[in-house]
């Protein structure tokens, strides 16, 4: 039947369109049924962790003030157990904040390189540098790190080489790669015609990146730093061969330290689940998943402010 | 004693628009022979005229012909743009503006240029406007202070938004942001103005603003303007150029052009039988 001999109600009304509305039917509930998992996996987690992460405070009656106020952390001591995560909650934030220091100049510094000075050879030589970067996996940042870094470190600014500084410094490497691809994308989609515009004024290249170009990018800028924090903050196994894993608060950069994950990764395989050192384990696990959504909201925040 | 009279400095006639350059106005650009190349495509071709000191030059002609590579090679903008290289000779006062040993960067401050489209800095209306000086080593809040209403009054801007000098001038509307960008040009305080279709992405009302501004920047700047718009060439210009295909197909007052042009060229275009 051709379109001729048909007459309206059977060209135009739903109903003579079955097979078409069921296959929009079954594409939508596809997308929908993906929408639910994601969305249910995310929230199953957040739950699990919330009430594991409790558990050691409301069940087990280990203080909430001494956890988050004490430096002193040995759950191991059967009579007196201490449980003061301070010690790793400074690591943490330490080299995450370090790492930033040394990742964001130059991953924001390669941006520029790429769209500002060089947008050609800079481009093809740098993406292809950071995208190999990504590619290496964490345990062989960690090995370099183990085998040339920490003996480097011990033998140039003494100690034992298994620091915060040596964290710092793997981390910042494996963070580049984020700040520099998100640096670079939030240069590029800058219009065209504020660089132009302030060169027309009389502006030279590098008055126009630096009073222009970057604080108009400045909260895309901001977003790829977080970003690289928040992978700082999470990573466990290059952080864990490289910072020396001891309870202690460390007093300088050149000190050994431990982070939460570094702790969380050492000792869950020799805790028994359900015991009060594992629960104090998941405890530490429930500051990292709230650190990561302080990182999101940060991120909305600023891509909030957006001006381009 | 004898007053001795300056010789008039008549150049001689390069072309056939001679007969403009008899009427002896000061001259503010000279344009010898000038070629524009984009890599192999040739976008200007052999251009030479002269560009009247305190008036309003129209460059008009279809899309692709050359006028606005033109008017981006005055100030030098076209350097950004990589493959782009010219011969002959743009003369302002004694220098050849598009030799290797002009500093672009001052050059910029004397001949300012505003786009199409209004690009303000995401900053206040007032910071847009200091930007610039601020690079210039003008620090002093007095001084500032007296440039930012100076330009603002000139680019007509100022009774709109005096109240409001420290909000972004994002917020701006579309004319308004147009104005500003006049304004942030007009503090470095240039002697030529270069308009790239200055209001083609305003509505009719504000292009009219920024056509009365056009009109009274005149007394002060030489402007040369590239526009779409027949109607605003005819209003607004003195002397009229039409390009087609790279080459000045004919340079002649404004009303000449428009009543009664020389070349049948200019007469198809400007009547619209192409373009």
């Amino acid at each position: 039947m051709d379109n001729k001999t048909m007459t309206a109600s059977q060209r135009l009304l739903k109903k003579s369109n079955k097979s078409l509305l069921q296959m929009e039917l079954r594409g939508k509930s596809i997308v929908l049924i993906s929408a639910l998992i994601i969305i249910t996996a995310t929230i199953s987690i957040t739950i699990f962790l919330g009430t594991k992460g409790l558990q050691a405070f409301f069940n087990n009656g280990v203080s909430l003030y001494e956890f988050l106020t004490s430096t002193n952390w040995n759950p191991t001591n059967a009579e007196s157990p201490a449980y003061g995560a301070v010690p790793f909650i400074v690591g943490s934030f330490a080299v995450t904040f370090l790492s930033a220091l040394i990742a964001a100049p130059l991953g924001i510094g390669g941006a520029i390189f790429m769209t500002e000075i060089a947008p050609s050879w800079g481009k093809k030589i740098l993406q292809p540098v950071i995208e190999l970067l990504v590619g290496i996996p964490s345990v062989v940042y960690g090995f370099i790190g183990l085998s040339v870094l920490v003996p480097f470190l011990r033998d140039s600014v003494g100690g034992q080489g298994f620091s915060l500084l040596a964290g710092m410094i793997v981390l910042s490497i494996m963070i580049l790669p984020t700040v520099t691809s998100i640096a670079t994308d939030a240069m590029s989609s800058l219009p065209k015609g504020l660089r132009e515009s302030s060169y027309a004024i009389g502006a030279t290249r590098w008055q126009t990146i630096w009073r222009v170009l970057i604080p108009a990018a400045m909260p895309t800028l901001l977003t790829a730093v977080v970003l690289g924090m928040a992978r700082a903050f999470g990573e466990a196994l290059a952080v864990q061969m490289v910072i020396g894993n001891v309870r202690t608060l460390p007093s300088a950069i050149t000190d050994p330290s431990a982070t939460l994950t570094t702790i969380i990764t050492l000792n869950m395989g020799h805790t028994t689940f359900g015991s009060v050192e594992n629960n104090v384990l998941w405890s530490l696990a429930l500051i990292l998943l709230a650190m990561s959504f302080i990182f999101i909201i940060l991120i909305r925040y600023l891509s909030s402010r957006r001006q381009f | 004693m004898k007053i001795v009279m300056e010789q008039k400095k008549d150049s001689k006639p390069l072309t056939k628009q001679s007969n403009i350059e008899k009427e002896n106005k000061p001259v503010a650009l000279n344009i010898k022979k000038l070629n524009i190349y984009y890599g192999d495509n040739h976008a200007v071709k052999d251009v030479s005229f002269s560009i009247e000191k305190n008036a309003v030059t129209a460059l008009i002609g279809p899309s692709g012909c050359g006028k606005s590579t033109f008017l981006r090679s005055i100030n030098r903008m076209n350097d950004l743009i990589p493959g782009a290289r010219s011969t002959g000779g743009i003369i302002y006062e004694d220098v050849n503006l598009i030799g290797d040993d002009i500093n672009v960067v001052a050059l910029r401050k004397e001949i300012g240029m505003v786009f199409q489209k209004p690009n303000p800095f995401p900053k206040s209306i007032y910071n847009n406007i200091t930007h610039a000086l601020k690079f210039n080593g003008i620090r002093s809040k007095k001084k500032l202070d007296v440039i930012v209403e100076e330009s603002l009054r000139k680019a007509a801007l100022w009774d709109e938004v005096k109240d409001r000098l420290h909000e972004s001038a994002l917020s701006l509307s579309g004319g308004q942001q147009q104005r500003l960008c006049i304004a942030r040009t007009l503090a470095m305080k240039p002697s030529i103005l270069l308009l790239d279709e200055p209001a083609s992405a305003l509505d009719p009302i504000s292009n009219a603003k920024i056509e009365d501004l056009i009109m009274e920047l005149k007394k002060e700047y030489t402007i040369i303007i590239v526009t779409h718009n027949m109607h605003q060439a005819s209003r607004i210009s003195d002397k009229t150029a039409f390009f087609l295909n790279g080459v000045l197909v004919e340079f002649d007052q404004t009303d000449k052009i428009f009543t009664n042009p020389s070349k049948k060229d200019t007469e198809d275009y400007i009547t619209g039988r192409f373009g």
